[in-house]
């Protein structure tokens, strides 16, 4: 969960942060190229949900099982949603939506590694 | 549009695009207030009952709020004014409470410390929704 996998995720997300919010405050409606982007950033996020998924079965689990759970699911969810809540919002308050949005997934990702830090061995 | 088509009130947050970022925000807290609440007081209740229900709580005023700006109308902007100023006389109370006595908060609520765990926007978010009833305002 504290791999280079979950850092790349942080930093795509703040970056397409930046731009989205540049491009909310420059008055631009999320381009195509930015919903794509918004897609590449779901399915990175997808992966990084993936292998915590896999990581649950490999001996050690988070002690707060559920909570990691729920916020697996919050979290591979985020970005979809985002997307299709940008495409709803063809004005400069979609890429606003978009900026926000890539603002909370780091948040999450690093919500997860928190929890994923407590561990109980289950052998 | 037909005569049948229901009409949405204007000051619905529903309606115009800088709303609809607000209720995604709103929405945020409305979940993340009340999935904790639910892990809180489902898994060690037992712990610090208060701060639990005041979490409960919280979730439910984040949720009254997110559908009172969504809806809007006289009754919408009720419930919305009435849940921000619940939310923002809850944020300053239990803020100021558990700096000034972190005993009686021994978990962590969405309010503790002026919502410093979430980036201070639970201190910042009642204002917007504030603000944005008095822009509406009949």
């Amino acid at each position: 969960m504290n791999g280079p996998l979950s850092v790349a995720t942080i930093i795509a997300a703040l970056v397409l942060a930046a731009w989205f919010l540049l491009r909310a405050a420059l008055n631009r409606p999320p381009s195509n190229v930015d919903l794509w982007a918004t897609l590449a950033l779901s399915a990175l996020v997808a992966v990084l949900v993936v292998v915590a998924v896999i990581g649950l079965f490999d001996g050690s689990r988070p002690s707060d099982t559920p909570t990691f759970l729920g916020y697996l699911v919050t979290t591979v969810a985020f970005g979809p949603v985002a997307f299709y809540l940008a495409r709803l919002e063809p004005t400069r308050w979609g890429s606003l939506i978009l900026g926000v949005a890539c603002l909370v997934l780091p948040v999450l990702v690093l919500r997860l590694q928190q929890i994923a830090e407590v561990t109980t061995g289950v052998s | 549009m037909s005569p049948e088509t229901p009409t949405r009130p204007k000051d619905a947050a529903l309606g115009t695009g800088l709303g609809r970022v607000l209720l995604l925000v709103y929405g945020i807290f409305a979940l993340s207030a009340s999935a904790r609440a639910l892990v809180q007081i489902s898994t060690h209740f037992s712990e610090a009952p208060l701060a639990y229900l005041l979490s409960a709580f919280a979730g439910l005023v984040y949720i009254s709020a997110t559908v009172g700006l969504a809806i809007g109308g006289a009754r919408g902007r009720l419930i919305a004014l009435i849940s921000c100023s619940i939310e923002l006389i809850g944020v300053l109370v239990v803020g100021t409470l558990s700096i000034a006595d972190a005993g009686d908060f021994p978990d962590d609520t969405v309010w503790s410390n002026f919502g410093s765990g979430y980036g201070y926007v639970p201190l910042v978010l009642p204002f917007v929704g504030l603000w944005w009833i008095w822009r509406h305002r009949p």
